[in-house]
């Protein structure tokens, strides 16, 4: 993993010491909000519903178990004892008061952690594949490319104020786990017919009010033009971009309005202008980076133990069913630690949550943890052997959920709880459908089911990815939640198609269950995933099941 | 003919510690809508805003939100404002929590 060098971590402690002299200036009055608030955006700090909301960076989902301790002791110390891990790979806390937040910042910087750019029209917090370095699938580690994208975009004279937010996404296998297409770039580690390395871009992708697929602008880069071509398209956009209207500000409007071509051209034009500009430091830098990133030193023993577990207990046998996948080395797995326990706030995890997956980490995953944009948390490296005890002792901090991949484990924003933009409510909607599907007993039966909820337009909750989406929007004074089906945020990527009209909070749980129900009435069986249903059978047989009651209704008036 | 105009109140997030607050007729910030002043006058209103919002160094991002009168006090007509008023519906923080009574 990255360490910090000088360099970095003198940068960072000027920066905080910036940050706290700001803040003592707002404090005592000498800087009002209007020229307060973009410093405080800058540096991660959000004003909330009910308070301020600090979001941290974790670049690309990685920490390491001292870093988890301290994010734990950050939220023991000026926060609720809790966190909220999110679909950026960030950490938020919902309860800082700002005389603190400069001690919080230097707190994160005595572990090289950060909230720089976690906000503002800036490149913000570069997200990657949360199995990089461990998939079976991976053909590179997006990590180190990440890594150097988070220091060339950190602080990045040119692109700190950008149109509008731009958000980053890498991964290195075929299998897309990170989301790519839904980002204003997306970079897929590929291989060319010689097998070359290098990279597939892509551009224009986004959420929120306007969705978009990202669209293809460089099918194969050089790995030594990445971050010249990079600065190409942002620079680009940064000249291009609208102004104007915040809502057309983003690179997929750019790209839509402008078409994939012309932006090809102009980027080319730039690229060209750059690209002697870049000396070969880049890749000397992204050299260094890879060592960073060496994989740990994997084990060979015999896995005896964790076959025997899931033929005795099959509590560890449906936990391993799963929330364990294919890792690329021999005897190992990736676990994946549910952070969406029935009921619970996804995405939350205690302070002694936090330290007991530290303290994990150590013992059995070589020291890594990752956060997913799923809001889950995973140990990368476990050798098998381990699982038993691993599963142990995650039953003992109470995070041994096993729905990894099912229908309880949802994506949610914070929502109307605690954002300020939000239009309604997101957590108390997944806790309850999250408690209904445990009850019924049906989520193991029903399989692979995405379920993703955002409170307001900006889809944090990723819903127009979601199998299942739920929009939640105040219409006329009342949180109303739109339904979309058939989402999918992987490689084969779609924006789920609403189905109709929206559902009223009480009405929103049991809409879900009737959709569900009547893909297990139409599925040819159990090998017929919710998405694979849907794309055989398209949105009608659902919407009949979904709206029923209402033409009962009509009928029987 | 003019529209009516709904009764509102000023709100307000505190500027250390972020949580609402709301403006009381005697120019206090108080963590307690009963306590609040319903302003039904809507040109009394702007200026009440208007002072209001220049107390940069007490509170941020002051806005008017509209109420209804209530036996207790001004009471929210929309959810956004009910929440505001109470904390999360996951957790017992807040206001919710504190108590109001702290201000």
């Amino acid at each position: 993993m990255y360490r910090y060098n000088d360099f970095d971590q003198a940068f960072l402690d000027e920066r905080n010491a910036q940050f706290r002299a700001q803040v003592a200036r707002r404090i005592d009055g000498s800087l009002t909000e209007d020229e307060f608030r973009p410093l405080r955006l800058m540096n991660g700090l959000y004003l909330q519903l009910h308070a301020y909301m600090l979001r941290v960076a974790i670049p690309y989902g990685t920490l390491r178990s001292d870093q988890m301790r301290q994010l734990a002791m950050i939220a023991d110390r000026w926060d609720k004892g809790y966190g909220h891990f999110t679909t950026r790979q960030n950490i938020q806390y919902n309860w800082p008061k700002l005389p603190d937040v400069p001690d919080i910042l230097d707190a994160l910087g005595e572990v090289q952690l950060h909230a720089i750019q976690t906000s503002g029209n800036t490149i913000r917090n570069v997200t990657a594949d949360h199995f990089a370095g461990a998939a079976a699938d991976e053909i590179a580690d997006p990590r180190p490319v990440a890594e150097l994208i988070r220091q060339w975009s950190t602080d990045h004279p040119e692109f700190q104020f950008l149109p509008r937010k731009f958000k980053f996404a890498v991964t290195g296998s075929p299998n897309d786990r990170a989301v790519v297409k839904a980002h204003d770039i997306g970079i897929r580690m590929v291989r060319n017919d010689r097998g070359e390395p290098g990279y597939e871009v892509l551009v224009g992708g986004g959420l929120g009010r306007t969705p978009m697929i990202g669209k293809v602008i460089r099918d194969f880069l050089p790995p030594a033009d990445l971050l010249p071509y990079l600065e190409a398209i942002v620079s680009v956009y940064n000249t291009l971009g609208r102004r104007d209207n915040k809502y057309k500000a983003r690179i997929k409007i750019t790209v839509h309005e402008n078409g994939i071509d012309t932006i090809r051209e102009k980027v080319e034009t730039r690229f060209a202008e750059l690209k002697p500009l870049f000396s070969g430091v880049d890749q000397e830098m992204l050299a260094r980076i890879e060592e960073h990133f060496a994989p740990p030193a994997f084990r060979n023993a015999p896995v005896e133990a964790y076959e025997t577990a899931r033929d005795r207990d099959p509590v560890f046998r449906a936990w391993a069913d799963t929330n364990l996948a294919e890792h690329k080395s021999e005897g190992y797995a990736i676990v994946t630690v549910s952070l969406k326990k029935h009921g619970a706030t996804p995405g939350d995890a205690t302070s002694d949550q936090m330290r007991a997956l530290a303290e994990l980490a150590q013992r059995y995953g070589h020291d890594e943890l990752r956060i997913s944009h799923e809001q889950n948390v995973i140990f990368p490296h476990v050798h098998k052997s381990d699982l038993p005890a691993l599963h142990e002792a995650l039953r003992a901090a109470d995070l041994a959920t096993a729905n990894v991949g099912l229908i309880s484990d949802i994506i949610a924003c914070p929502g109307m709880d605690y954002c300020a933009l939000a239009t309604a409510r997101s957590i108390p909607v997944a806790q309850e459908i999250a408690e209904r599907f445990d009850q019924l007993k049906l989520e193991h039966d029903v399989g692979p089911l995405k379920l993703k909820i955002s409170g307001c337009i900006n889809a944090c909750g990723h819903h127009h990815v979601g199998h299942i989406g739920i929009l939640g929007l105040d219409r006329a004074g009342v949180e109303n939640y739109q339904i979309t089906l058939g989402g999918d945020g992987t490689e084969t990527a779609e924006i789920g198609s609403r189905t109709g009209p929206g559902f009223a909070y009480d009405e929103i749980t049991d809409a879900i269950e009737r959709i569900v129900r009547a893909y297990l009435d139409l599925r040819e069986g159990p090998g017929e995933t919710f998405l694979m249903a849907y794309r055989r059978l398209g949105a009608d047989p659902f919407k009949a099941a979904l709206y029923e009651d209402e033409k009962a209704k009509t009928h029987a008036a | 003919m003019p529209r009516s105009f709904t009764p509102k109140v000023v709100t307000a997030n505190a500027l250390l510690e972020g949580d609402v607050v709301y403006l009381t007729e005697d120019d206090r910030w108080t963590r307690d809508l009963n306590e609040a002043e319903l302003l039904t006058d809507e040109a009394v209103a702007e200026v009440r805003l208007l002072d209001a919002s220049r107390r940069q160094s007490e509170i941020v991002g002051a806005y008017l939100a509209d109420m209804a009168p209530g036996d207790a006090g001004p009471q929210p007509t929309h959810f956004r404002e009910d929440f505001r008023r109470t904390g999360p519906s996951n957790y017992r923080h807040g206001k919710q929590a504190e108590g109001p009574s702290r201000s």
